[in-house]
This record gives structure tokens, C-alpha cells and sequence, in this order.
């Protein structure tokens, strides 16, 4: 009874077994709990990236308005004045930072420095690249991300100019 | 001297989709000790409570790779994880995720295996006799231990694919071969034996390839034997961009009679 894929990369159904995929999908990076730093990293660096992409866009259309005249840049820009729109903008700020510090991080690591080299593993297996020296990284990246955001919090809400 | 014992309970993931059984879980309560294994805990289930109970093992000491489940959340082996270390008195054991699901806990490894058989996972040499017809002809190559040390730990791989179910980029594309053929290519392209780097390489610089990895770690985080597939994954991508060189010399072959 055996059981023989359909192509090369597809989950098989072949003989008399019937199989179900368990791919998790979208839910499978959904979920940053359970597997350390990295995977909070490489969570809140997508989310971080997507949530940039759709301020980009944003940002083409509020500039954009000002060739319907300054009436309509000045009610575009009046969105932003707004309690609302201050929040909004201080996780533009939060998500930039972040996304830029972590992104320089990725850069040195993805590219095999700052991760180690490879040696004989002992238990209880502590793997190389997980190490505290790259990992600094992210919570380097998370408090300037922090900073940034109590600052322009500062500068909005407060009376710092 | 006794030991002391509790009662725990165990949430089991049951399905079988050649009976069109709905998935559901099944609880069973067990006794269990210090150093009972979740896969103990399973086996008392299945011999005093359900013997139906679809469960993959085999050597019970983490070296075969077969009973790879995900315990409480996270992809673990169940020989290798002690109910005692999960600090929990609910322990819950689903198939393992990215894998299609055969019955209970029992998932296909096809998929997984034909990602690991398409890196060419041996040593390419043309200097290697195809068929040694004389004893005579029987020849090694010339490795320091630290030539070995370079891909020692990648070959400690038991393929048990609690990193592919872990990995977040093999849960969203079918076609990434996954931190376990990633990492081998690693292994092979470190190892002064072989001299197939180019053609590996072909086959993982590839859309859906090495470069759909974002060092998320979460493969090395969850594997058991120290092999650290993100390490070789980084370092493999280093040396695609011409970071990190690979100066390796390939070994010469030293006859039987040096």
C-alpha cells in the first residue's frame, strides 16, 4: 500500500489513503508566540512592512491633493490634526523605526555575519544563529521604536516643538 | 524506592479520513512519573485505553525521526519531550503542521522528502568510482577534523521535519523546499568531499528557493539534534551574494596502499 505524490510537490492522495493537508497558511506565521525572538521579529517586521506599504499609498494620495488646490491640501492635512490622526502617525513612526533598525539587523544576519559559525553541538543544543549578539538587535530595534513613538507622542500631544 | 506519580491529561488529535471521521480530540488520563515521556503517555493510552490510536514511532531515543508531533502548541518529538519539562497538567498532541494528515497523529512525509531529494543530497565527485569491481580500487579522501567540523552538525539531521512544520514561510508556499533541504545544501557545499556546488546552488537560487527565507528561526528553535538549520541557511545566502566565501579545496582521494 503505498502512497505516491500526484506531482512533485504536491501532497499525495495516491492509493487507497485519503490525506488532508495541514498547512497552516496564513495562521502559520499569524502567530509569533512559541518560537522566540526571531519569529516576533520576523512577525512584527512583516506586519511593519505591509502597514508601511499602505501609508505609502496613503501618503501618494494626501500629496496628490495638492493639485486640487490649497483648499484641498489644507482639509487633507486637517485628517492628520486630528486626535486620530495623531495615533495614526505615531505608529508611522513606531513601524518606520522599527522597521528600519530590525531591517539593518536582517541585512548582517542574512547575510551570515554576526550569526556564528558552525561547530560541534553540544547538549543541550543551543543553536548558533539564535544568539544574543544578533538578538540585541530586535530589542534594540523595539526600544528605539519605543523612543521614537514617546517622542513624537511628546511633540503632537505635548508641548515639545 | 518509589517515585512519585500523577495523573495528567492528554488532549489527542483524531481523525481518519478514510472513514470520513470528523476531527476531534480524545482525552485520556494518565499516570505519569518524572521522566515519562509524551510518547510513553501516548503508548499507556493506546495499550490500556484506545487501541486505535494512529501514533508513528520507532526507536524511542531521538535518533529515527518518526514520532515528530506538535506538544502543546509547538513541534517537538515525543520521545524526546518529557511531560514533566511542559509544566503543564493538559498535554495536547496534533500532527504535525505543513504535513497532510494521514490518520490521528500520523502525517505523509512525500512531500518533505521529495524537497530533500531534489537538492541531491549525496557527495557529487567525479573523482569517485561509480563501481568498485576490485577491493583494490577502494579509495578515500583526505579530511582533517577541521574539514569535518564545517559540516559536522548539518549532518546530524534525522530529517524528523519538525523544522519544515515549524517554518513560517513552508506554511504559506508549497514550492520552498524548506529549512531541512536548505540547510543540507549547506552541508554538502561545506563538506571538501564534494564538488556539486553549482549545480545545488542552481536549484535553491530559485523564486520560490532560499531567498523566500526571512530568519525566522523558528527551525532552529525547535530542533532536536542541534543542527541549527538557520545557521546554514544565512550562510549558504552569504555566500550566493558574495559575502561569505567558501575557499574550500576539494579533498584529494588516498589509495589503499598509502
Amino acid at each position: 500500500m503505498g502512497i505516491k505524490p500526484n506531482s512533485e510537490n504536491t501532497p499525495s492522495t495516491g492509493g487507497d489513503i485519503k490525506l488532508k493537508s495541514g498547512r497552516e497558511g496564513l495562521m502559520g506565521w499569524l502567530n509569533p508566540t512559541r518560537y522566540g525572538w526571531e519569529r516576533v521579529s520576523y512577525w512584527l517586521q512583516r506586519l511593519t512592512g505591509v502597514g508601511l506599504l499602505i501609508y505609502f499609498i496613503g501618503h501618494i494620495y494626501e500629496t496628490s491633493s495638492l493639485v486640487n488646490g490649497i483648499n484641498a491640501w489644507n482639509s487633507m492635512l486637517e485628517l492628520t490634526q486630528t486626535t486620530g490622526g495623531h495615533i495614526f502617525l505615531l505608529l508611522v513612526i513606531g513601524a518606520s523605526t522599527f522597521h528600519t533598525v530590525n531591517g539593518l539587523r536582517l541585512i548582517f544576519t542574512e547575510s551570515g555575519i554576526g550569526i556564528g559559525r558552525p561547530g560541534r553541538p553540544d547538549y543541550p543544543y543551543d543553536a548558533t544563529s539564535l544568539n544574543y549578539k544578533q538578538k540585541s538587535g530586535i530589542w534594540v530595534a523595539m526600544l528605539l521604536a519605543a523612543i521614537a513613538m514617546l517622542y513624537g507622542g511628546m511633540v503632537m500631544f505635548g508641548d515639545v516643538s | 524506592m518509589s517515585e512519585e506519580t500523577n495523573k495528567i491529561k492528554l488532549k489527542v488529535y483524531r481523525t481518519n479520513y478514510n472513514k470520513e471521521e470528523s476531527p476531534h480530540y480524545d482525552e485520556f488520563e494518565v499516570s505519569v512519573k518524572r521522566w515519562t515521556t509524551v510518547l510513553d503517555a501516548l503508548l499507556d493510552a493506546k495499550s490500556y485505553s484506545d487501541s486505535s490510536l494512529g501514533i508513528r514511532y520507532s526507536c524511542r531515543m531521538a535518533s529515527c525521526g518518526s514520532c515528530g508531533m506538535k506538544i502543546n502548541g509547538k513541534p517537538r518529538l515525543a520521545c524526546y519531550t518529557k511531560i514533566s519539562e511542559l509544566n503543564d497538567q493538559t498535554i495536547v498532541c496534533d500532527p504535525l503542521p505543513s504535513f497532510p494528515r494521514i490518520r490521528d497523529l500520523v502525517t505523509d512525509f512525500t512531500e518533505f522528502f521529495s524537497h530533500h531529494k531534489k537538492i541531491e543530497p549525496y557527495i557529487h565527485n567525479e573523482k569517485v568510482p561509480i563501481e568498485v569491481v576490485n577491493k583494490d580500487d577502494l579509495v578515500e579522501f583526505k579530511q582533517t577534523p577541521e574539514d569535518v567540523d564545517k559540516y559536522l552538525q548539518f549532518s546530524y539531521c534525522i530529517k524528523c521535519g519538525l523544522c519544515y512544520s515549524a517554518c513560517p514561510t513552508v506554511a504559506t508556499d508549497t514550492k520552498f523546499p524548506g529549512p531541512q533541504a536548505l540547510s543540507q545544501t549547506y552541508r554538502y557545499m561545506a563538506d571538501n568531499r564534494d564538488s556539486g556546488e553549482s549545480t545545488r546552488l542552481d536549484i535553491i537560487d530559485d523564486r520560490h528557493g532560499i531567498w523566500r527565507c526571512h530568519f525566522a528561526g523558528s527551525c532552529s528553535n525547535v530542533c532536536p539534534k542541534g543542527v541549527d538549520p538557520a545557521l546554514g541557511i544565512q550562510l549558504l545566502k552569504g555566500h550566493l551574494i558574495g559575502i561569505t566565501k567558501n575557499d574550500k579545496k576539494i579533498a584529494t582521494l588516498r589509495s589503499k596502499e598509502e
